[in-house]
């Protein structure tokens, strides 16, 4: 495979059976979306975030970025960016883990902390505030553009139908809720009888804080009738499918990969005998190794431990 | 009797509890019932009749839009969760 730039090596990644996990009479398949340029689903949404602003004038050569993003997409517009020449600045949670703020000084990202306590919502604040206050940065804002949910649509969902044509049920976890409504929709236009279900994870209350529910934020990007259900999953379930997906299946993954496996687990009885489930996996798990998730020991023990930083 | 766990943020209606238990069996009913013995949650639970948009409830982990609503059944050991909106994930 030969290409001219890393802009070019995102997506058609590997759709991966889990023999071992999947409940009797069904089979379920990972989109290993680790295996992207950065290591994140987010590169597709990076890139479409950036080429649809080129493309409809919103952002001029040698234009600032500034993006909310506790970690993916941050590295994958630092990536994207990088080979297209735009300078950025990402806000991100004060807890976001070390690595993942390597990773961004790395590729020469400007960084901006927000509270913890506020979690994501409170770098969408601050980055809303930084934006309006100055007019010379472009904000792409992955959780209301419609090119987040367009990437899933144009890409992901078209690699799933072209692997797994008889795909009976999709799963993925809600972020922005991008991958859901993107590949939902495709897929529904493919064969209407596609279920989507959405892993919605339960953070710990060290997330939750303080906040007044006022804050409470639902993405413009996230369209809730695509969804036919929407499940949460807690730090603990969520980590015992991760642990396991290595030790029997020999994949090591992100966190919100177990949440959405523990869904595609739970559902499999709703759906025909045969049916082939295709769940997301965002990440792989080098970028949660100092959270203390993988290490050995008393799984209940670790999931309370790191509730509070696991999602981040 | 069904559990109704309390997000931190409302749990100053509470007294500051965690988790309740309230008879019903429906959501609505166990709601109701949860809102009549801290009137402080009418507020923040509900818009009129309706749920606010930014709170999700959920019946053994599955949220109530794509079940029944309100009147979604709930049985004996059920755990009905209310959860604020949160924006995140790997994002």
């Amino acid at each position: 495979m030969l290409l001219e730039d890393i802009s070019q090596a995102v997506g058609n990644t590997p759709l991966v059976g889990l023999p071992r996990l999947s409940p009797p009479g069904y089979r379920i398949y990972l989109k290993l979306e680790g295996h992207n340029p950065t290591g994140s689903v987010k590169d597709r949404v990076a890139k479409y975030l950036i080429e649809q602003a080129e493309v409809h004038g919103l952002l001029r050569p040698g234009q600032r970025v500034l993006e909310p993003t506790s970690g993916n997409t941050g590295i994958g517009l630092a990536a994207i960016c990088r080979v297209k020449g735009h300078p950025l600045t990402c806000v991100l949670p004060e807890n976001t883990s070390e690595e993942r703020r390597q990773l961004l000084e790395l590729f020469g990202v400007e960084l901006v902390l927000s509270p913890a306590s506020e979690g994501s919502n409170g770098s969408v604040r601050v980055a809303r505030e930084l934006a309006a206050a100055d007019p010379e940065l472009y904000m792409p804002f992955q959780y209301g553009n419609p090119a987040n949910a367009l990437a899933h649509y144009e890409t992901t969902a078209p690699e799933i139908i072209a692997d797994l044509p008889d795909v009976a049920a999709f799963v993925a976890g809600l972020g922005t809720g991008g991958s859901v409504t993107g590949v939902g929709k495709r897929l529904k236009r493919w064969n209407p009888q596609v279920k989507i279900f959405a892993a919605e994870p339960e953070y710990g209350d060290l997330v939750y804080g303080l906040r007044n529910l006022d804050e409470g934020y639902v993405p413009e990007v996230l369209d809730l009738s695509v969804l036919d259900s929407r499940i949460k999953v807690n730090s603990l379930r969520a980590l015992e499918w991760t642990r396991r997906l290595a030790e029997e299946e020999g994949i090591f993954a992100g966190v919100s990969t177990g949440a959405s496996l523990a869904v595609a687990v739970r559902v499999c009885d709703r759906l025909p005998t045969g049916s082939r489930i295709v769940a997301m996996s965002p990440d792989g798990g080098w970028k949660y190794l100092s959270t203390g998730a993988y290490e050995p020991g008393d799984v209940s023990q670790i999931a309370e431990r790191i509730s509070g930083v696991l999602w981040a | 009797m069904p559990v109704v766990r309390i997000p931190t943020v409302l749990r100053k209606h509470t007294d500051g509890a965690a988790k309740i238990e309230v008879s019903g069996s429906d959501v609505g009913e166990v709601l109701r019932g949860l809102v009549a013995a801290h009137p402080g949650l009418s507020e923040q639970l509900f818009d009129g009749e309706k749920v606010r948009g930014f709170i999700n409830v959920y019946v053994d982990d599955e949220d109530i839009r794509y079940l029944d609503g309100l009147a979604s059944p709930v049985g004996a050991d059920a755990e009905i969760a209310l959860m604020p909106a949160v924006a995140g994930g790997a994002g």
